[in-house]
């Protein structure tokens, strides 16, 4: 913290009071309301709430739905992250290497990162509806796809619509990564090593490596939360909720199966999910990176 | 020679990227400007059509949802109310919170620090529910408050200025204290004119993240007069078009905001140049 500070008795709560309120209201009360639900189990109509230990993770543990949705969730965000980081590196090395133009290649590049999952959703929607979608009928031609019925052609289906838009988020944070490299440390490897693509491999990409990891952290959340609106407007789970997500079951089994105590295990399975990821990033990978 | 070839390479690939990005929603343009029927009968189009007006004009005046009470134009009003409202809370909550945190000697300033943080790891999805409960509970169920409050419960932004505040001179507050400047003076003064790039992209990120917002709204308004844009696409009828229609307007304000304050929104979240 600063070395000079204000002193004062209460004047900081002052400034911490609002957002303090907000999250203690909005946020802790409803986490507290989860763990009672995950912890209880109610009656369909929610008269009477009994104590049931941890009776809804053994229920959610043995669902096969569960497990399907839990290994759909990490194909889906390992796939996810693979080729929106890939895509997004390949055309951020590019840009960072053209002298003109580069500002309108960037323009185009980044406005699809505005645009709404569930927007994205509907257009992919289009492009694969049996009627009229190009590509359902490109690939059915190839190999005779078809994600009503085969699991593999609903995952290509909902990887398209959940990589598009992500690519140019990590476009933009691999050109910023690129461009920060200072430029003396590039001069002095192109005297070492003539190869550009050995230079790329030895020299840039390690130094890019922080941008790397927070890049596959960002890819892993948006693929587990923000993919519910693609899911919700592409396949709905198609062919047989294969294609749900952990976000999408627990939602579903909440809202049109009332079932709150199990929406509410499967919420709390998710945020030991997602601190397990946080973790290991701070206390395994932090400390093995290479920062400039 | 070489160098003219690299530089071909790139601007292919760069071509290619943009086609991915941009041949889509071309085409569904292209598409949204031509009668149902034809394409019904011809399918997606590449070249526009003449019904662009007739169409456009239709969708946002037609009054939709199941009472037949809302308009399109009435659906951009919510979420642009929801979306500014979204912005404004946050960021200016987000500011005071990282002011109090890096400016003041705090009492049990680690749980604090932690207390605010770690919610950055449990977002609405994974308490959407009991958040509906408690809406629920404290009457917010349909109205402003209850579309843009709990989204707004987000530290995002309070982490960038903590970062940012951290790499202000300890010699700028010495100095405006020599002046006899108060915490308030020396807040509104100093601090929020310095932060500007910052604030003005954390307000981009969270208008854009307010508009995006499809689940919870879809959650918490039953009421049709609350209906925002991006989860009005789940509830549209209507014919092809006018579908096609409705979403290329959907996604104009966010991505017209990103492409002109596209150098703003950069520049505040990499803080360079």
């Amino acid at each position: 913290m600063k070395k000079v500070q204000f002193k004062s008795n209460y004047t900081q709560y002052l400034f911490l009071a609002p957002q303090l309120g907000i999250l203690l209201i909005f946020l802790y009360w409803p986490i507290i309301q989860t763990f009672r639900d995950a912890f209880t189990m109610q009656d369909a109509f929610g008269i009477s709430v009994q104590f049931a230990g941890i009776d809804n993770f053994l229920f959610i543990f043995d669902d096969p739905a569960y497990k399907t949705a839990f290994k759909f969730t990490i194909i889906y965000s390992f796939v996810i992250t693979l080729i929106t980081g890939a895509i997004g590196l390949l055309l951020a090395v590019q840009a960072n290497n053209i002298m003109h133009g580069k500002s309108a290649y960037k323009t185009l590049l980044i406005w699809p990162y505005a645009i709404a999952p569930a927007v994205v959703g509907v257009m992919a929607n289009y492009f694969f509806s049996e009627r009229f979608g190009l590509l359902y009928h490109l690939f059915n031609d190839m190999w005779g796809f078809n994600w009503y019925e085969s699991v593999f052609d609903a995952y290509i289906y909902v990887i398209i619509a959940g990589s598009w838009k992500q690519i140019s988020a990590n476009f933009i944070f691999f050109l910023a990564g690129l461009q920060a490299i200072q430029v003396s440390v590039i001069e002095a490897s192109m005297i070492d090593c003539k190869s550009s693509f050995r230079r790329f491999w030895t020299i840039t990409f390690p130094l890019l490596m922080p941008t790397t990891f927070f890049l596959i952290i960002i890819n892993i959340t948006y693929a587990f939360f923000d993919t519910f609106g693609i899911i919700d407007t592409t396949t709905i789970g198609a062919p047989s909720g294969e294609t749900r997500t952990l976000v999408y079951k627990a939602y579903m089994d909440g809202f049109r199966g009332l079932d709150l105590g199990s929406a509410g295990a499967q919420s709390i399975m998710m945020m030991l999910i997602v601190l397990v990821i946080t973790i290991f990033q701070f206390r395994y990978i932090e400390g093995k990176i290479h920062y400039n | 020679m070489s160098r003219l070839f690299t530089s071909s390479f790139s601007h292919i690939i760069l071509f290619i990227g943009i086609s991915i990005m941009v041949v889509p929603v071309w085409m569904i343009f292209a598409s949204s400007t031509h009668t149902s029927s034809f394409i019904n009968t011809n399918g997606l189009q590449f070249f526009l059509g003449d019904s662009f007006q007739e169409n456009y004009l239709r969708v946002l005046l037609y009054k939709g949802g199941f009472f037949k009470e809302i308009t399109a134009l009435k659906m951009f009003l919510n979420s642009f109310i929801m979306a500014t409202g979204v912005a404004l809370l946050s960021v200016a909550t987000s500011l005071m919170a990282a002011y109090a945190l890096v400016y003041y000697r705090i009492k049990y300033a680690t749980l604090l620090f932690w207390i605010i943080f770690i919610t950055i790891l449990v977002p609405l999805e994974l308490r959407i529910f009991p958040t509906y409960s408690v809406m629920a509970e404290l009457n917010l169920v349909n109205s402003y408050f209850g579309l843009i409050v709990p989204i707004s419960a987000s530290a995002i932004a309070t982490l960038f200025f903590r970062q940012f505040y951290k790499t202000i001179p300890d010699e700028l507050l010495e100095s405006a204290k020599l002046d006899g400047a108060s915490t308030w003076r020396f807040f509104i003064d100093f601090l929020v004119p310095l932060s500007k790039t910052m604030i003005v992209a954390m307000l981009i990120f969270m208008f854009v993240f307010g508009y995006n917002q499809y689940l919870w709204p879809l959650l918490v308004t039953s009421s049709e007069q609350y209906w925002t844009v991006v989860m009005g696409l789940k509830m549209m009828s209507g014919s092809i078009v006018h579908r096609f229609a409705f979403v290329m307007m959907s996604m104009v304000p966010p991505v017209l905001i990103i492409i002109i304050l596209q150098k703003h929104f950069i520049k505040g979240v990499f803080q360079d140049k």
